[in-house]
């Protein structure tokens, strides 16, 4: 609660002006959506704004020459975080640029010898509406169902293929689920067939462990403001030998990263996304494991605490920090208003014009009612235990509350089976 | 988003949450929504035989914040009147009471049919018809 006492929350007691200790008010726990940057990564970058400010491309002072060298650490700082060399590294303002790029350029590219993508319905936005608009310019697109668990069959995709297929997209761990998808397994099944492999690996870089040689990835797409990094700058690995993979430029200009993405390099941001890369290779064995234990720990607090819970998505094939929970017979929104000292998100879209739920959980065949109810927790480098059992209890409690109030938590109860009742849908 | 300030209280504080006997001749029971949408209300309404005014009145709901609001106002709006001036209760009446967004006026539609359902049911088991309701009311 806040020390004004302004809390819209559901519950207020008194004890609730007495926080334990570590936990300050709002708590963020929606790493998925972007993360803080880490301090060490604000020491590095600091310099790149003020003092060696030079433009990486100008090629007869100093200021340009420094401006280089520091952009071309970076460039080797984030190829060695997923095993690529420096010269596969373009630099891009972000993941949605990476994707645009990755997919647009190679299908025009490689426009002579196919015209077949393959992608899978629970992508992120950045690559799902990318495909709409190259199927409006005359492109082909399959966009593979996914299991009950969240992962792609990988039967289903060897029978998508056929001789027009160019590119295949599959995002290597899920936004909203955190499930991993058998990467290496379609890498190599790409590499069979001679079809371009990229995959949006936004959520997975930094967090486990990404090799684009071992996994047959050819291209990928990564960002630095999901790793403790700035926003504004992201990257894309592009294959460089076994296969080439060659990419039509998106923007003209200045003929910047060999071509294939022309701008002014941001300088400070791509140190920041360097460095970010270098703390999450010193780091991630030891953060993954801690946040998995501390994931694991919340969802027990919920099943012990609460009946009608379920986790969505596999869970052995997951990200360490990612918990998708449905809070079944509680609406995510009201549940939301109920936690407003907490930064999680809701599956729930009540607040968008079109009040779909999560297109990502209805892939997984759940009943838009259970999709409604469901918060995903993102839990990131800076969550400490005490703050897991802060909402692992405030969550509890309001969920409590609301089914208190909620007519189809009462009906299952009497035992009345909700899918008999004709209901006046609106 | 932004909740206003009264629907913030009438989540926090829902007024009249609960159930009453359905089977009672007395009692009408509207449910309306659907799961699959977001939002189910149901409203019920215990209404005098003699002077079809409607003493109590209970509500319990799936749905936003703005859904709560919706129905916990309702409730506290119908309790005292007659049938047929609850019917007069209309969503625009709760959407600018609530201050309710364009986007959340589908909770105010909602009430006003959970309104509208609970007293059709409560008439369907009095056998109680629109102008013999009307003509009740007129007499107060």
């Amino acid at each position: 609660m806040s020390s004004n006492g302004s809390n819209n929350g559901l519950i207020v007691t008194e004890s609730a002006t007495q926080l334990p200790e570590g936990v300050h008010l709002p708590i963020y726990m929606d790493n998925h959506a972007t993360t803080p940057l880490d301090p060490r990564v604000l020491d590095a970058m600091m310099p790149y704004f003020t003092s060696t400010f030079g433009n990486a491309a100008s090629r007869n002072h100093s200021f340009g020459w420094e401006a280089e060298k520091a952009v071309e650490k970076a460039r080797e700082q984030i190829a060695k975080l997923i095993g690529a060399t420096s010269k596969e590294i373009i630099f891009t303002s972000g993941a949605t640029e990476s994707n645009n790029l990755a997919l647009k350029g190679i299908a025009e590219m490689y426009r002579e010898r196919g015209n077949h993508i393959i992608t899978q319905v629970t992508e992120h936005k950045a690559v799902l509406d990318t495909c709409k608009k190259l199927e409006k310019i005359g492109y082909r697109v399959t966009y593979l169902p996914v299991q009950a668990d969240g992962l792609i069959d990988l039967e289903d995709l060897k029978r998508a293929m056929d001789d027009k297929t160019i590119l295949v997209s599959i995002m290597f761990a899920n936004n909203e689920i955190g499930v991993i998808q058998p990467i290496a397994e379609i890498g190599k099944l790409c590499h069979e067939k001679g079809v371009i492999f990229h995959t949006d690996a936004v959520q997975a870089v930094g967090k486990v462990p990404v090799d684009v040689q071992a996994m047959n990835i050819d291209v990928l797409s990564l960002s630095g403001h999901k790793i403790y990094g700035p926003k504004g700058v992201g990257a894309l690995y592009v294959r460089r030998r076994n296969p080439r993979v060659q990419i039509s430029e998106q923007i003209n200009g200045g003929g910047h990263e060999r071509g294939m993405r022309s701008g002014t390099l941001n300088v400070p941001g791509i140190v920041g996304l360097g460095k970010a890369c270098d703390i999450c290779g010193e780091e991630m064995a030891s953060e993954a494991k801690r946040e998995t234990e501390l994931r694991d720990y919340l969802r027990a607090k919920f099943e012990k605490a609460l009946d009608y819970v379920h986790v969505n998505g596999n869970m052995e094939h997951h990200l360490p920090g990612n918990l998708n929970m449905s809070f079944v017979y509680v609406e995510g929104e009201s549940l939301l208003m109920g936690i407003n000292d907490i930064a999680v998100s809701s599956g729930s879209a009540c607040t968008s014009a079109t009040l779909e739920p999560s297109y990502v959980l209805k892939a997984l065949g759940l009943g838009d009612d259970v999709a409604h109810s469901s918060i995903r927790f993102g839990l990131g480098r800076f969550n400490t235990k005490a703050e897991v059992d802060y909402v692992s209890d405030k969550l509890i409690d309001v969920v409590s509350k609301l089914r208190e109030l909620s007519p189809l938590y009462e009906m299952v109860k009497e035992g009345i089976d909700l899918s008999k009742i004709e209901w006046a849908a609106h | 988003m932004a909740y206003s300030d009264k629907v913030i209280d009438h989540y926090n504080n829902p007024r009249n949450v609960g159930q009453m006997d359905k089977s009672s001749t007395e009692v009408g029971t509207g449910l309306v929504g659907a799961p699959e949408c977001g939002d189910v209300m149901r409203l019920q309404i215990k209404v005098n035989p003699e002077t079809q005014v409607i003493e109590d009145a209970k509500f319990k709901t799936f749905g936003c914040g703005s859904a709560i609001a919706s129905s916990s106002l309702a409730t506290e709006w119908v309790k005292g009147k007659t049938v047929a001036e609850a019917l007069a209760i209309s969503n625009t009446d709760i959407v600018k009471e609530l201050a309710l967004p364009p986007v959340k006026i589908h909770c105010s539609v909602l009430a006003e049919d959970a309104i509208r359902a609970a007293i059709g049911d409560w008439k369907k088991k009095n056998s109680v018809g629109e102008t013999e309701a009307a003509a009740v009311a007129a007499a107060h």
